[in-house]
This record gives C-alpha cells, sequence and structure tokens, in this order.
C-alpha cells in the first residue's frame, strides 16, 4: 500500500470520527422543541373543515400554526396534548390570537365537522377541527412522515386507532418551523411560540 | 387490490426503479451475448444469487415495506439488515460486474472501461478499497445513522432518509464486493484473500458491540418512533431491542459468513496448486499451505501450476467460479 493512500485512509477515517461525534455538540437552537426549519416541506393540504367545507393551507396562513393528529374518541392522549397546547395558549395572552390549532382527526366516520366543532372549541376558541377522506389524510401524515391506523370495528362497532403524537409548528407563512415533543410543558411551548413569532 | 396496495412503491423513486432495472436488464443481455457468442457465462447460482439479490434491495425501498420501515424501528434495521448486509453480500457474491459491462452497448463498455481506467476514477477507487477505509465506511455508516440526533433528522426529512438508504446500499455492494471479489491480487482484486477474512470478522466487532447496546439498553435511544407513531402498539423498549438483535446477529452472521466463503477459496486454490503436482520438496524455499497465495504472491511458480492457477482464476472471472 502505498503512503499517500494510507494517510488518506486515516484523514478519513479521523473526519468521519469527528463528524459523528460533532453531530451531538451542535447547538440545538434557541428553542425547547426540535428545529425542523430545513427537514420538512412547508404546510399543505386538503382537508374537510369547519361546517363541512373544504379547505387548503389558506385556511390557517398568515398565523403561525400548531398541527396536531388525533381523534375525539381518544381517551388519553389527545386530550392531555391539546390541554397543554390550551395551557401554552392561555400564557400567551393576547398574543395568542395570532395562533391556530389545526386538530385534523384521522378517524373522519365518528368525527363528523359538528362532532370535531364542538369537541374543539371545548379546547380553546383557535382550536379548529378537519378531517378528511383516507386519500386526504394519508396525503398530509405521508408529508409529514406520521402514522395513523384504525383497526376493523368489532361486534359492537368498536375499534382502536392509532396516531402519532408529533405537535408540528409552522410560522405564519406556512413554513415548518418546530416540532415538539410530548415531554415539553406547556410553559417552554409558550416561549417557542413567543421566540418563534418575534423572529 | 390489496397485493397491489402491498407491491406498490409508498415513496415511488424514479432513480431506484430505473437504477435497479437497468442492473437487472443489463445483466441478463451480458449473460444472453456471452452465451450467443461463446464466451463464459456465469453459474447458475451465481446468476440466481443475482436476480434474488437485486429483488431483495427493490422490495425494501419500493413497496409498502418502506412505510413499516419508517415508523416501527426494528422493521427499519431489517430493512439496513436487507441493504447493507444480506442483499448487498449476495449481489456482490454474484460479482455481476463483467456482466453488466458486456450487457452494455459496445461503444458504451468501450467508453466506460476507459473511464474506469482514467487516473482521478483509479485513485477514488483505490482510496475507497483501502482496507482501513472500507471498514471505516462500513461500520462508520451503521454508526453514523444510528446516532441518535442524527436517526431522528433522517427519519423526519425525505432527503435525508434516502440519502441514509442509498448510502448503506451503495457501501454494502462496496464491500462486499471488496471480500468477495473472485479473482485474486495478481488480477487486479484490491486485496489478498487472508486479509479479506481478517476485515470482514473485525467489522462482526463494532457491530455486535452496538446490535448488544441496542438490545439490552433499557432507555429509549430513538424517540422519533414515539413522535411519528408506531404502527401497532408495541413498547418503544421492545421494538429497540429486536432491532438491536437485528444488528447483533444476522448483521454480524453475514460477515462471518462472507469470511468463510473467502476461507473455502483460499483452501480450494492451496488445493489446485497442490494437485497440478507441486514438488513438496520446494515447500522450503515457497511456503505451501493456506498462507502460500497471500505470503509470497510473486513467488516464481513451476509453470503447470501457474498455468493451472492462470486458467482456473482466469475462468473464475468470466464464468464467475471460485
Amino acid at each position: 500500500m502505498k503512503a499517500p493512500v494510507r494517510w488518506l485512509a486515516l484523514l478519513l477515517a479521523g473526519a468521519v470520527v469527528a463528524a459523528v461525534g460533532c453531530s451531538s455538540h451542535a447547538p440545538a437552537g434557541s428553542y425547547h422543541a426540535a428545529d425542523i426549519s430545513s427537514i420538512m416541506p412547508a404546510l399543505s393540504f386538503h382537508l374537510i373543515g369547519p361546517g363541512g367545507q373544504p379547505i387548503t393551507q389558506q385556511f390557517v396562513r398568515g398565523k403561525t400554526t400548531i398541527l396536531y393528529f388525533g381523534y375525539t374518541h381518544c381517551p388519553d392522549e389527545c386530550p392531555t396534548t391539546l390541554a397543554r397546547l390550551t395551557a401554552a395558549l392561555h400564557m400567551l395572552g393576547p398574543a395568542a390570537d395570532e395562533v391556530h390549532v389545526l386538530f385534523v382527526s384521522v378517524d373522519p366516520q365518528r368525527d363528523s365537522p359538528a362532532v370535531l366543532a364542538q369537541y374543539a372549541h371545548y379546547f380553546a376558541p383557535q382550536v379548529e377541527g378537519a378531517s378528511g377522506t383516507d386519500a386526504e389524510l394519508t396525503a398530509l401524515t405521508k408529508r409529514y412522515r406520521v402514522a395513523y391506523r384504525r383497526d376493523p370495528p368489532d361486534a359492537h362497532g368498536a375499534y382502536a386507532v392509532y396516531h402519532s403524537s408529533a405537535v408540528f409548528v409552522f410560522d405564519a407563512e406556512g413554513r415548518a418551523r418546530l416540532l415538539v415533543p410530548d415531554t415539553e410543558t406547556p410553559t417552554q411551548l409558550a416561549q417557542d411560540l413567543s421566540t418563534l413569532s418575534a423572529g | 387490490m390489496t397485493l397491489l396496495r402491498w407491491l406498490l412503491p409508498w415513496d415511488f423513486s424514479v432513480t431506484v426503479l430505473s437504477c435497479c432495472l437497468a442492473f437487472v436488464l443489463l445483466y441478463a443481455r451480458g449473460v444472453y451475448r456471452s452465451r450467443h457468442s461463446g464466451a463464459a457465462v456465469p453459474a447458475r447460482w451465481r446468476q440466481a444469487v443475482f436476480y434474488i439479490g437485486m429483488l431483495l434491495i427493490y422490495i425494501p425501498l419500493q413497496t409498502r415495506y418502506d412505510y413499516y420501515a419508517q415508523h416501527m424501528f426494528w422493521m427499519h434495521r431489517l430493512q439496513h439488515f436487507l441493504l447493507h448486509d444480506f442483499a448487498s453480500l449476495l449481489v456482490a457474491l454474484a460479482f455481476p460486474w463483467p456482466m453488466l459491462g458486456t450487457g452494455l452497448p459496445r461503444a458504451w463498455h468501450a467508453a466506460l472501461r476507459r473511464l474506469w481506467q482514467s487516473a482521478p476514477l483509479r485513485a477514488i477507487y483505490a482510496i475507497v478499497t483501502q482496507p482501513l477505509i472500507a471498514f471505516t465506511l462500513f461500520v462508520g455508516l451503521i454508526y453514523l445513522w444510528l446516532w441518535p440526533s442524527v436517526h431522528f433528522r433522517a427519519m423526519l426529512s425525505l432527503r435525508e432518509y434516502k440519502c441514509m438508504n442509498w448510502s448503506v446500499a451503495v457501501d454494502g455492494l462496496l464491500f462486499w464486493s471488496l471480500i468477495l471479489d473472485p479473482r485474486s491480487k495478481a488480477q487486479g482484486a484490491a486485496m489478498y484473500l487472508g486479509p479479506r477474512i481478517l476485515l470482514a470478522l473485525l467489522t462482526m466487532v463494532p457491530e455486535t458491540i452496538i446490535g448488544a447496546y441496542l438490545s439490552l439498553h433499557q432507555g429509549v435511544v430513538y424517540t422519533v418512533y414515539d413522535v411519528c407513531g408506531r404502527l401497532w402498539p408495541v413498547d418503544a423498549v421492545t421494538d429497540q431491542q429486536l432491532g438491536g438483535l437485528i444488528v447483533w446477529i444476522p448483521a454480524s452472521m453475514m460477515c462471518s459468513f462472507a469470511a468463510l466463503i473467502v476461507l473455502r477459496r483460499w483452501m480450494y486454490h492451496d488445493e489446485l496448486v497442490r494437485r497440478a503436482g507441486r514438488p513438496l520438496a520446494a515447500a522450503g524455499a515457497t511456503p505451501t499451505g493456506p498462507f502460500a497465495a497471500v505470503a509470497r504472491p510473486a513467488a516464481p511458480l513451476p509453470a503447470t501450476v501457474a498455468a493451472v492457477t492462470r486458467t482456473s482464476m482466469d475462468l473464475s472471472v468470466l464464468a464467475g467460479e471460485p
């Protein structure tokens, strides 16, 4: 083996080790949530919104938008998450008027627009419910790389629904900005939303 | 309809489809042309291994399996086991490169050969087949994509996800082609047989370490699957342990499998030299035994031995026999 090749080998090996090492020490940014600005696409969807009207991303354009998938029969996770989001909105005060929460139900059979509207407004006026056909829901969940699934109904017509816990935040221009983990407190989320609207 | 739903790609990629199709068609054409021109044709098992390998590269990338791999950690590890360890090993074992060349239109083949002989490409080839670099790339890619922050991004960004799958598949082909190259060093292979066995066995060590860590660790390392949702209710730690076991056992098993293949070839080659009537008395001057071919590659062999060795190895390149 020629000497230059051996040196190059060592250099490359060192570079790979350094790259792996550095990636974990990169600054996390000023957000508590994960910054997804450069890795996820801008908000885009076709859904059935309040009143059974078809809506697109234009429905939430101009405000910071929080996107969350769930269903109204959800026993624990959805109400907990929506309560956390609502608590964060309360902390924002008047600035909360500049935030939209889009609660997308992956269970359109049970969650009619009327059911969704009632459920959503139970939390906060900023929360809007939406759903869509399976094709529309698949397109949106695929775009944001999250999973959802409904089991076939049992003898009583009951069925389980699986959905992601992801909370996505988009800025007023519809660009993807943050992915909020379920460990983030309402205080931290409120801080993140303030930082986002300030910058 | 259900079958079609399973077979259709989750994320259709023109690049994956055209690369897989081009490989299969060029190989089939290469075999066809060789047969009709009276040239040596790869053994049937080698052809079979090539097609199976290509299928096992295509399936995890371009069927609904990819959807499952995006949402369950162990299914993601199984996908990488196929791309990085198993399917790419099968394709490399078939050593399809000469047949792919024959399958090309003649002018393209000649142009490709000229390009291949050009200094920059030779230099790149020399670097990536340098054992330490090949080892670092192979193991480094496993560690890089399993690094929690890198993994998190890769599972969220479609671009990085594609980059991840491409990198492990291409590196798998490169690494196993280096280890399982049917040619001898004198015929253009990058490594002697002995170091290849060592390299394959050495690769097992870091694979075992990370596999064992993930199989035995009790905390959740990869939170992205919790965030994006699993497809059925599997405990996060169980999912992670299953994924770890796939890295630990089958993936490192492929390394020992490759080492055994090379070992067999080494002994077979040695046996050929013996059968050719090489005088054992000369053993003092040029060592025999498994190390003969490696320790003294340039040692002068009796003419008959050299002829047998050369013929068998030349055929091995064309026909793909060890």
